[in-house]
């Protein structure tokens, strides 16, 4: 499994032709406390940097884009309940969406781990 | 992702205040607000909240126009430009009241105190500049319009505020709420005035400082080394003052609305309710009389999605009203708002929606404030 990241601070992890997709550590810091988060329904159709979910914290609503191309398997039922999941483990258990790929070449757009590192240190 | 800010703010050029390096100490994350670089939050929004609801919290609001009107017949004079009863306010009181543009819109809201040089007045930092401006046109020229620019401005909110602020500044804890007085801090020897007032914009009890800027850190570092007290951010500020049912400027109240449509009637002074005389009075007047086309209200809203500043509001297929403050309540532990809604549907409890992302979200008209008033009124009982 691979994990890319975009500009936008969304990260994705690809496992053969599906990837799951949250926002990073740098982006929930900046974000703040999380009071709700929408995710797509299983079955959307997403295109790469179109709007895929939106996350609120106290004062403002930011979207979040899909960083590729694909469908919606499965969005995170358990932000809906506990959306502070994406402070607390943004990376792991406060996902946003699984979907599957349409056009794996999207991906050479990205950033590896090292790279969005080296970009993050740079803002 | 990306950050849609709502304290955007496009300044020639960002200024600093007497604290900005304190704030950074402290790790504050700092955004430009009203022309300054000013603290959003230090550990977190809600932490912050939830801390000044329980204990006491520091603000900086130095950003705040801090103006001083002189002259004989100053308040005869102002009283043409706001409605309350200026010249009945004793020494050491104050009063909420709002400047009125002509035609009775609310150009700005603002605290008004009885001094013994004159009027000390705290207006909105985002709109200080335009108001001096405005009063300077006004005012007859014997009045004298000193920006104190050389002072900060420290807001101390809380139930413990008082416990902290009494071990600083003694005797302070005498003011009931709505009182102000100078008050000596420091050393015996070289000791400093305060203008402090018991006052605010959390809800709470607490007060609000005026120290000289070369003076400001070190009341700042004393007051956080009380164990009540931690340094607060805007963003905990704003959704305090939320709670509250306090309004914001430039959101919930603007030039395009007068003081009976933006829920403020009870700024209006009964003698002047009667002699009027101020601008826009006729406009004024007749909203009290007849009531207000549309009012400010509050909103609370169904399940967890935040409303916010901007979103429509839908009785059926007809929009009749508009949100123009909104967001997560901390201490509520949902999301509220404030809007302007039409007279035909702004009674409280009014099942109405709003929209938000193309979906309409169940609000309901809500009185306000959402979380009581803790204020230390004198008479009142504790």
């Amino acid at each position: 499994m691979t994990r890319y990241f975009t500009e936008d601070h969304e990260w994705i992890e690809v496992d053969g032709d599906s990837a799951t997709v949250g926002i990073t550590h740098y982006a929930q810091s900046q974000l703040g406390d999380i009071v709700f988060a929408e995710v797509p329904a299983a079955g959307a159709t997403l295109k790469k940097g179109g709007d895929a979910a939106v996350v609120e914290s106290v004062k403002a609503a930011s979207d979040v884009y899909a960083p590729v191309s694909g469908t919606v398997i499965e969005g995170n039922a358990a932000l809906e309940g506990d959306p502070a999941l994406v402070n607390s483990d943004p990376e792991g258990e406060g996902w946003f969406f699984k979907l599957t790929l349409s056009d794996s070449s999207e991906l050479d757009s990205l950033m590896n781990a090292a790279a969005y590192q080296a970009f993050v240190d740079g803002l | 992702m990306s950050e849609e800010d709502e304290f955007e703010l496009e300044p020639i050029e960002i200024l600093e205040l007497p604290l900005d390096a304190w704030h950074r100490d402290k790790g504050a994350r700092m955004v430009e607000f009203a022309g300054y670089h000013m603290p959003i939050q230090y550990e977190g929004i809600m932490a912050e909240h939830i801390w000044t609801r329980e204990n006491a919290g520091l603000f900086d609001v130095s950003h705040m126009g801090q103006l001083m009107l002189t002259g004989d017949g100053a308040a005869e004079a102002l009283e043409a430009l706001v409605p309350g009863d200026i010249s009945a306010l004793n020494e050491g009181k104050m009063r909420y009241s709002l400047l009125l543009a002509e035609d009775g819109g609310v150009l700005d809201d603002m605290m008004i105190t009885a001094v013994p040089m004159g009027l000390y007045i705290v207006v909105n930092g985002a709109v200080k500049w335009d108001d001096m401006v405005y009063l300077r046109e006004y005012l007859p020229d014997e009045i004298t319009i000193n920006n104190m620019e050389d002072r900060a401005l420290l807001a101390l909110q809380g139930p413990k505020a008082v416990d902290a602020l009494k071990r600083v500044v003694p005797g302070a804890d005498a003011l009931y709420f709505m009182e102000a007085g100078s008050f000596f801090w420091g050393p015996k020897t070289d000791p400093e005035p305060l203008w402090i007032s018991r006052s605010g914009y959390t809800g709470e009890d607490g007060f609000e400082i005026s120290v000289p800027g070369t003076h400001a850190k070190a009341l700042a570092d004393q007051l956080c080394a009380q164990p009540e007290v931690n340094p607060i951010g805007l963003g905990a500020r704003d959704s305090l003052r939320l709670e509250a049912g306090l309004p914001l400027y430039g959101h919930d109240m603007t030039p395009d609305v007068e003081p009976v449509e933006a829920n403020a009637a009870f700024a209006i002074s009964k003698r002047r309710r009667a002699e009027g005389g101020f601008a826009g009075a006729e406009r004024i007047l007749n909203a009290l009389a007849n009531g207000p086309v549309r009012k400010l209200v509050g909103l609370s809203v169904e399940g967890k999605m935040p409303v916010r500043e901007g979103a429509p509001i839908f009785a059926g297929d007809a929009q009749v009203g508009v949100i123009t403050s909104g967001g997560f309540g901390p201490s509520v532990g949902a999301p509220i708002a404030m809007g302007y809604v039409d007279a035909d549907h702004n009674a409280v409890d009014t099942p109405l929606e709003a929209e938000v992302r193309g979906k309409r979200v169940p609000v309901t008209v809500a009185s306000l404030p959402f979380v009581p008033h803790h204020y230390h009124r004198k008479g009142a009982n504790k």
